[in-house]
């Protein structure tokens, strides 16, 4: 682990003008139904260099990797390889061309041993065409060893850390030898110390030559690893250049400094009495020491990187998981909530970020998506009245604006931007005093975006107090009348609307101290 | 029920039944003779309550592979009861079988929910569990007609207008589950459950819960049949009903009851078992060798899921693309 502290010093002369890109991006574009992801882009990695790619959420990296690595096709556009002009129909042949990916949760195999997992699919062979398991676990050891993992190629990759399993995927990126190394925020679940031990890692690729793309939110490593940046911003390139030519603050502006070109619904802030407030809650491993009021008719937003632990937060408050101290006051009564039945009843909710693992019942009517919660009010003496239920359904998707064919419809034909309305139509009818909305926006297209965060004013406007979580700048600034910020389990910073900048946002979120300038 | 496709699926079984009876009687027209069709009713009449447990408990994404042998040991231990107590009035024989049967299902589903054992393993266990105890009960021996009194044996056959007690309880099981599944809640929570199960979790539903309840109403359902299955044959021995589950499991699946949990229909299921039971029925009647009704109840079942997987499969498409679209 000590060796080769050379390269490391003579990095940033090293990236001379004179490199050539190994790789080379050139006007791609990608768009899905409703949603542009990546605008004419452009990106060029430089061997032996460190491309730190930053951009916030839904600014087109992971879109980039995956048409990096031959999962989606780019509609046009150029992919070169040391000048040459290739494509990548599909992930094998990216492998082929020397591009790997190492993911944040890593995919390789947990029930296969370390060196099976290095070679699965190019294991040596003996004569007859077998494994040469002698061979493979030989070279697994070198590969280990090259790259000072110290991890027996025999134990299976279950039984490693996400720190080591990464570097059995990037063992088996060398095993490759491929010269473009991906790494999709890799540092982003790790312990100190093993973040350590990837950055000498990555200086250990860098020695090797390869090509690195490491894409991050947290601007430290970027400084302190990275030779070069790229920074997206809505699916477009909007800067790029040497790491030591730019500084924090112009980074922070290149991701946020975007014109506002959605308009969100003007509100008085006139929040009533306080509806709800949360005391010291605790988790074991998921957050710490959470404490915020709520009042009535406010839209308070829930901000921070992915992983920040917002919505386990929200999770708990709704009795999905326990938490393990703290306490909850409903109109200034203690409360317990220890399932979500529990937080119904006390008119707490919950619409889910991931609408279809959480929220949707396919196979179920839009009606009886709506009436799930709601039977207790709309059955008699134990037996459902389906009468009722289309009447309660009716009203609140009509509220909606929900746009499908008929009530009794299966809901997995709905668009994605109705089946969230169906979903908050759902939680709406149990008549709740709080509200929480996990990512309320993700993934639905602009008209139904437009009319969710209308709705929403609607309902802050009613009396409802709102929870917004969301990790969408804008969002955020346009709905919240108070802003809380998350970073690793704890609350950072909370905000009033008013004397809040995307910037001031950014750098809570990242970690980052006040701007000084 | 759920949807007009489904709707669809059952007037699709619905007309393979006829064909199926047209068929047989342009050569044997006795075989759709009223008379000799209640008796092919009444003879897949533990079949259809079997499968509609059966439905309730494929619907929450579980498996219920011990009701033959819950049935089994159900029969020997009221047939025991007989022989020991010849006096005791059939309703309480009806009660202590279908509580009985509720235990063993609850067994079954306390395993599910609280230790959160795979259905298919916890089934298979307690299948073999069960046989195993009619063996030590009984030690392989049998309890035969002579030793069962004759009110005992005499119940299910009893005719009322018409047709025999033991076809009344199918007709009253079957509408009692369109009651159940379509105007209760917990019918609902049983879609709900196999539907999605994490949204069911976040809807306020114990998915535990749900399932255990299915498995207690399967359990039930299986003493109840045990029963009525003893006295009707008037024999109990470890054996009786082996390998029954899998005729109920092939009669949901044949029914569109998908395996996957939450897509099905009491109509289905019923058919389902219609179908089985006049294959079954009609087959030595045409003289064909009862080989043959194997493969015939095979191949129905091959056809089934296959139809289910196809329909699935371009569901699974659209989705994919909306999640996508949504990273």
């Amino acid at each position: 682990m000590l060796a080769n502290t050379q390269g490391i010093e003579n990095v940033h002369p090293h990236a001379a003008q004179d490199a050539k890109p190994v790789l080379s991006l050139n006007g791609i574009s990608k768009s899905f139904p409703g949603v542009k992801a990546l605008s004419e882009v452009a990106l060029d990695l430089f061997p032996g260099q460190v491309t730190a790619l930053v951009g916030e959420n839904g600014a087109g990296k992971s879109t980039i990797v995956k048409v990096l690595t031959g999962i989606y096709q780019p509609d046009e556009g150029q992919i070169s390889i040391n000048g040459k002009p290739l494509s990548f129909p599909t992930a094998q042949d990216a492998g082929e061309a020397g591009v790997t990916a190492i993911h944040q949760e890593t995919v390789l195999f947990d029930d296969l041993s370390v060196a099976e997992n290095i070679f699965i699919g190019h294991a040596p062979k003996t004569r007859f065409g077998l494994i040469d398991r002698k061979e493979m676990v030989g070279k697994a050891q070198e590969l280990l060893d090259r790259i000072g993992a110290q991890i027996d190629p025999g134990v299976l990759l279950k039984d490693l850390g996400i720190a080591n399993k990464h570097l059995v995927a990037i063992a088996r990126a060398l095993s490759i030898d491929a010269q473009i190394v991906i790494m999709d925020e890799p540092t982003a679940s790790l312990s100190h110390k093993e973040i350590e031990e990837t950055y000498e890692l990555v200086e250990r690729l860098k020695a090797e030559g390869k090509a690195i793309l490491f894409i991050s939110h947290k601007f430290d490593e970027i400084f302190r690893i990275a030779d070069r940046y790229t920074v997206f911003r809505d699916g477009q390139m909007v800067g790029a250049g040497k790491i030591t030519e730019v500084s924090e603050p112009e980074l922070v502006k290149m991701m946020v400094g975007r014109s506002v070109d959605q308009v969100y619904p003007r509100r008085e802030a006139d929040p009533g009495e306080e509806v709800l407030e949360v005391v010291g809650y605790c988790h074991p491993t998921e957050f710490e020491d959470i404490g915020f009021t709520l009042r009535k008719g406010e839209i308070l937003g829930f901000y921070g990187l992915v992983g920040a632990g917002r919505s386990e937060v929200m999770q708990a408050l709704f009795g999905v998981t326990k938490p393990s101290k703290g306490a909850i006051r409903i109109d200034d009564q203690i409360a317990v909530i220890r399932t979500p039945n529990e937080a119904i009843s006390h008119g707490i909710v919950y619409v889910p970020e991931d609408r279809g693992k959480q929220g949707a019942i396919k196979g179920l009517p839009i009606f009886q998506n709506v009436s799930l919660p709601s039977l207790k009010t709309t059955s008699k003496n134990g037996f459902l009245r389906l009468a009722e239920e289309f009447k309660l359904a009716r009203d609140y998707t009509q509220r909606l604006d929900l746009r499908a064919a008929a009530l009794d419809q299966d809901i997995g034909e709905l668009s994605g931007g109705n089946q969230q309305k169906v979903v908050i139509a759902k939680w709406l009818a149990t008549q709740p005093r709080v509200i929480i909305l996990d990512e309320p926006t993700k993934g639905i297209d602009i008209g139904s975006k437009a009319a969710v965060h209308e709705f929403m004013a609607e309902l802050a406007a009613e009396g409802l107090a709102v929870i917004m979580v969301s990790s969408e700048i804008p969002e955020i600034l346009g709905m919240s009348d108070r802003v809380i910020v998350m970073r690793e389990g704890r609350i950072a910073a909370e905000f009033e609307r008013d004397d809040l900048t995307p910037e001031q946002l950014v750098r809570t979120a990242a970690g980052l101290s006040e701007v000084t300038s | 029920m759920i949807q007009s496709f489904f709707k669809t699926r059952e007037v699709i079984l619905g007309v393979a039944i006829l064909v199926l009876l047209i068929a047989i009687a342009s050569r044997f027209p006795a075989f759709v003779a009223p008379r000799n069709l209640a008796n092919v009713f009444n003879d897949t009449a533990p079949l259809v309550i079997l499968a509609l447990g059966q439905m309730a408990v494929i619907l929450t994404r579980c498996i219920d592979l011990s009701v033959a042998a819950n049935l089994a040991l159900t029969g020997m231990i009221v047939a025991m009861l007989n022989t020991i107590m010849p006096g005791l009035p059939i309703p309480f024989i009806l009660v202590i079988a279908i509580a009985l049967g509720a235990l063993m299902g609850l067994a079954n589903g306390l395993l599910v929910w609280k230790l959160e054992i795979p259905p298919i393993v916890v089934t298979l266990g307690t299948m073999t569990v069960y046989r195993g105890i009619i063996f030590l009960i009984s030690n392989g021996a049998w309890i035969n007609a002579h030793e069962m009194s004759p009110s005992f044996k005499a119940f299910p056959r009893e005719v009322i207008l018409g047709l025999p007690v033991l076809s009344w309880i199918a007709i009253f099981v079957v509408i009692g589950f369109i009651v159940l599944i379509s105007r209760t809640p917990l019918g609902r929570a049983f879609y709900a459950v196999g539907g999605n199960p994490h949204a069911a979790v976040y809807t306020g539903i114990n998915v535990g819960q749900t399932q255990c309840a299915a498995f207690v109403l399967s359990g039930a359902l299986a003493g109840l049949t045990g029963y009525l299955w003893v006295a009707r044959y008037a024999v109990a021995y470890v054996d009786i009903a082996g390998g029954f589950e899998l005729e109920v499991v092939a009669a949901c699946v044949i029914g569109g009851i998908s395996i996957a949990g939450g897509i099905g229909s009491v109509g289905g299921a019923l058919l389902g078992a219609l179908f089985l039971g006049i294959v079954k029925n009609a087959l030595p009647v045409i003289n064909i060798s009862p080989f043959w009704q194997l493969a015939i109840s095979g191949s129905a079942i091959i056809i089934a899921v296959a139809f289910n997987a196809t329909s699935n499969r371009t569901k699974g498409r659209v989705i994919l693309k909306k999640a996508e679209h949504a990273q």
